[in-house]
């Protein structure tokens, strides 16, 4: 057996009151290429920002080549051979591609304080060479297409081989995602090639993918490392078990939906089209139905909402609103239309946290709550009340900063907002039990299906599959901007395996 | 959503007809602004005048090849005025003049850009070490760099008694302005130190993506105040220049410099936010301002309308260079 490049032992991370990350350990053998698979929010980004050094654990260990190692930031990891792809965009986009590349680490590209551009032009070329690419090193980053970003992220994964004499630890976050085919041959080519002289940590959601390059994957869900497989004899069924887990989850929230279905259709997407981001969706979401979106990031699932709220324009097909062909400009003419978003990022876009409950649910409907010269105090708390018994929003009071509120309850905050006023014909949830615990999420999708009850037309992403079949009427599987498969919950009941199979 | 944050999603990549017009714009628009006035008045072009124009821009443009670099990397230096202040005393307190008996002659200017450069290493450790906003850092830096030059002056300011130094001041070489020659020198220092330099280059990554340039491991902290240091060089040897000139070491010598230093840059394509922009931009920029303040004379403008053509030409600018980066969701603060 050859020897341990990287070993990770009881790593556990917490942020706020999730528990990110419980107790994983893992290990990474030299030129072994070890993947990494499990559902949204299942730890797998977390993990990989603490083996990069980017977070610190809040307990366990991590060890490079035997050494025990305690990082301060980014840097140290660096140097001690690790490359990081991350999943978000990691680039700046006002300098060139070969900067990018190089950034921090210009090495013999800077002599006496002075860049010699050659020479960084030169390395960088290098670099991009390996993976085949034919992106110029002078080129602006910011010209580039999102899929040639994505291969000057992981030539910049892959610069660390020049710093180290070592053989190099790479970490790759999803590194395909969003990328056509050609593109994902020629990263998982050079996955392969480096298998010959690193070791590699491969996240990615495309299970084939995985099974394809990897010699061992480990299956997280919910923060713990549920299973180690070997690639050779594992499957992608074998796989998706694991990662939902046994036990499938029971619809607690839900009684009957499928009379819903028949309510008439609120807002008809057809043939809608944004470049890189989804094509030909075509769509109905009717009155007191709970439509799911189901697929993984890059799938053009949060795109196609952001379209819905007058977010980012569709370049191509129609929009109906109750018949009647429309155009959104911007997120305040949607919500001019009664369509409303509950955003996933509660604390930079759902609640106001130095604002008081009463304040936060208010803001979206004051000019409702106003007096003939003022806003109505008593009439806005009597309002808050109503809201936080119905949500059971667990606050001292109305006048209470949201800020100090739990996450769950700040998300139930942020849904109260659009429900003070008078009932919003069609409610985007973002992901609106993120980070949730058991309870919390159960009350949140409890409010859900009492709105969808209401008359009102929801669109909802969900964290796991098993919050989107507890709470849609009907689900819609995409994959890379496209439409994959279509179920109605009652009539189909897909079960969470064929969901998985059609947004990988 | 994480999508929300890759760039090129929202902001179509540019065309490269889209892109030359860009970068080109602001220069198209200082030669419109030229032919203008030469075709209003036909003492505009002249030699004499392109000269006094030349003479006008010196200063401003010192100010503005460090402003480039403070605005780049996403900060704003308000200190300008009380830093020039403080170092035209400095100055004119150490060369020789009517109130101390020192002299060192051509030393004072870099004995000026250092001060000057103390006054900007200390705007950037307030910044970086205390996590004091820059705006709020250099403004209360400003405040007491001018107490300060107010106590050094006195009632009575000093006088430069140096005739060499005054000479240089005032005259010409190679029918140049000698201050225009000297600010033409700085220029290029900046356009080096911007091109061949890790400050120049860190400055774009620091003001694009500060995040991305935190976890790539660069001593962000120490990038960010390097610029100010060499911002607040540049105005110490902006005040002297001006010293030289008039002759004397002056409290109210920077007095209205600070918002015309940021308007040239921002007019010259570095936006408040950071991350690009150029010196050449900024260079164009300051020529812009001088263009037309020396324009103004010639149609007949006086001073006040002067102020208000200048703020509505500032804006219009700023719009069209802000242009491409309208999105329905970005924050204006």
């Amino acid at each position: 057996m050859t020897a341990v490049a990287l070993r990770a032992e009881g790593l556990s991370r917490r942020f706020g009151e999730t528990l990110a990350l419980r107790e994983v350990t893992l290990e990474v053998r030299q030129r072994e290429v070890v993947g990494v698979v499990g559902e949204n929010g299942a730890g797998k980004s977390t993990l990989l920002k603490l083996l990069a050094g980017a977070i610190a654990p809040d307990a366990g260990q991590i060890s490079v080549r035997g050494a025990a190692v305690r990082w301060r930031e980014i840097r140290d990891a660096a140097d001690a051979g690790i490359g990081v792809m991350f999943q978000e965009p990691s680039l700046v986009p006002g300098v060139s591609v070969a900067e990018n590349i190089l950034l921090g680490h210009e090495g013999p590209a800077v002599r006496f304080g002075i860049i010699r551009w050659r020479k960084l032009f030169a390395l960088a070329k290098v670099s991009l060479a390996k993976l085949g690419i034919k992106i110029s090193p002078a080129a602006v980053t910011h010209s580039l297409s999102f899929s040639e970003r994505q291969l000057v992220a992981f030539a910049r994964a892959l610069a660390v081989e020049a710093r180290t004499r070592e053989a190099p630890i790479i970490l790759l976050d999803e590194p395909t995602s969003a990328l056509d085919d050609r593109d994902i041959a020629a990263v998982l080519r050079a996955v392969e090639e480096l298998r010959m002289r690193a070791s590699v940590v491969f996240v990615s959601h495309r299970l084939e993918e995985v099974l394809r390059v990897c010699d061992r994957i480990y299956v997280m869900k919910d923060g713990q490392c549920v299973a180690e497989c070997d690639a050779r004899t594992s499957t992608v069924d074998a796989l998706q078990r694991l990662m939902v887990g046994h036990a499938m989850g029971t619809d607690v929230t839900r009684e009957v939906a499928a009379s819903h279905v028949e309510g008439t259709v609120c807002l008809e997407v057809r043939q809608l089209g944004r470049r890189d981001e989804y094509a030909d969706v075509t769509l109905a979401f009717r009155y007191g139905e709970v439509l799911g979106l189901a697929g993984a990031a890059g799938s053009g699932c949060e795109e196609l909402c952001r379209t819905l709220f007058g977010i980012d324009a569709p370049q191509s097909g129609t929009m109906l609103l109750d018949g009647q062909v429309v155009t959104l400009r911007d997120p305040s003419d949607a919500v001019g239309r009664a369509i409303v978003y509950v955003p996933a990022e509660r604390a930079s876009e759902g609640v106001i946290g130095e604002m008081s409950v009463a304040a936060n649910m208010t803001l979206a409907y004051l000019a409702q709550f106003c007096g003939r010269w003022a806003i109505d105090t008593r009439r806005e708390w009597d309002v808050a009340e109503l809201w936080i018994r119905q949500l059971r929003i667990a606050t001292p009071s109305a006048t209470a900063r949201v800020s100090d509120l739990s996450g769950g309850n700040q998300q139930k905050v942020a849904l109260a907002k659009w429900l003070v006023g008078e009932r919003p014909r069609m409610l985007i949830l973002d992901h609106p039990a993120r980070g949730l615990d058991v309870l919390a999420r159960r009350d949140i999708l409890a409010a859900v299906r009492e709105l969808a009850r209401d008359g009102v037309c929801i669109v909802i992403l969900a964290d796991t599959l098993d919050d989107l079949l507890a709470v849609s009427d009907t689900v819609i599987v995409m994959r890379d901007g496209r439409i994959s498969a279509r179920y109605s919950v009652a009539g189909d009941r897909p079960t969470q395996q064929l969901i998985l199979e059609g947004m990988v | 959503m994480e999508s929300r944050h890759r760039p090129g999603i929202l902001s179509v990549a540019p065309t490269a007809v889209r892109g030359a017009l860009r970068a080109s714009g602001p220069l198209l628009a200082l030669l419109a602004l030229t032919i203008g006035f030469a075709l209003a008045d036909s003492d505009f072009a002249t030699i004499a005048n392109l000269r006094v124009i030349l003479d006008s821009a010196a200063v401003p443009l010192v100010l503005a090849v460090g402003m480039t670099f403070v605005i780049r990397q996403g900060s704003i230096d308000l200190s300008v005025e009380g830093m020039m202040a403080a170092c035209s005393l400095l100055f004119a307190c150490v060369v020789a003049n009517d109130r101390m008996q020192v002299n060192l002659g051509w030393f004072g200017l870099p004995a000026a850009a250092a001060l000057g450069g103390v006054f900007g290493l200390a705007n950037g450790l307030v910044v970086t070490r205390l996590r004091v906003p820059s705006f709020m850092a250099t403004l209360g830096m400003g405040a007491i760099a001018l107490g300060a030059a107010m106590l050094m002056s006195g009632d009575q300011p000093p006088l430069i008694q140096d005739p060499v130094l005054r000479q240089w001041g005032l005259g010409q070489t190679f029918g140049l302005p000698n201050l225009a020659l000297a600010a033409a020198s700085c220029l290029v220092v900046g356009l080096f130190v911007e091109q061949y330099t890790r400050l120049g280059r860190y400055g774009y990554v620091i003001g694009g993506a500060e995040g991305v340039a935190r976890a790539s491991g660069l001593d962000v902290d120490f990038y960010k105040v390097l610029g100010f240091a060499f911002a607040g060089l540049l105005i110490g040897l902006a005040a002297a220049m001006e010293s030289a000139r008039l002759g004397l070491g002056h409290v109210g010598i920077g007095e209205g410099k600070m918002l015309g230093t940021i308007t040239a840059v921002v007019i010259g394509g570095t936006p408040l936010s950071g991350g690009s922009g150029s010196v050449r931009g900024s260079a164009v920029g300051v020529l812009t301002l001088a263009v037309l303040a020396n324009g103004m004379v010639f149609i007949g403008a006086t001073p006040d309308l002067e102020k208000a053509i200048q703020g509505a030409i500032v804006l219009v600018a700023v719009v069209v260079a802000n242009w491409h980066l309208r999105d329905r969701l970005r924050i204006v603060k």
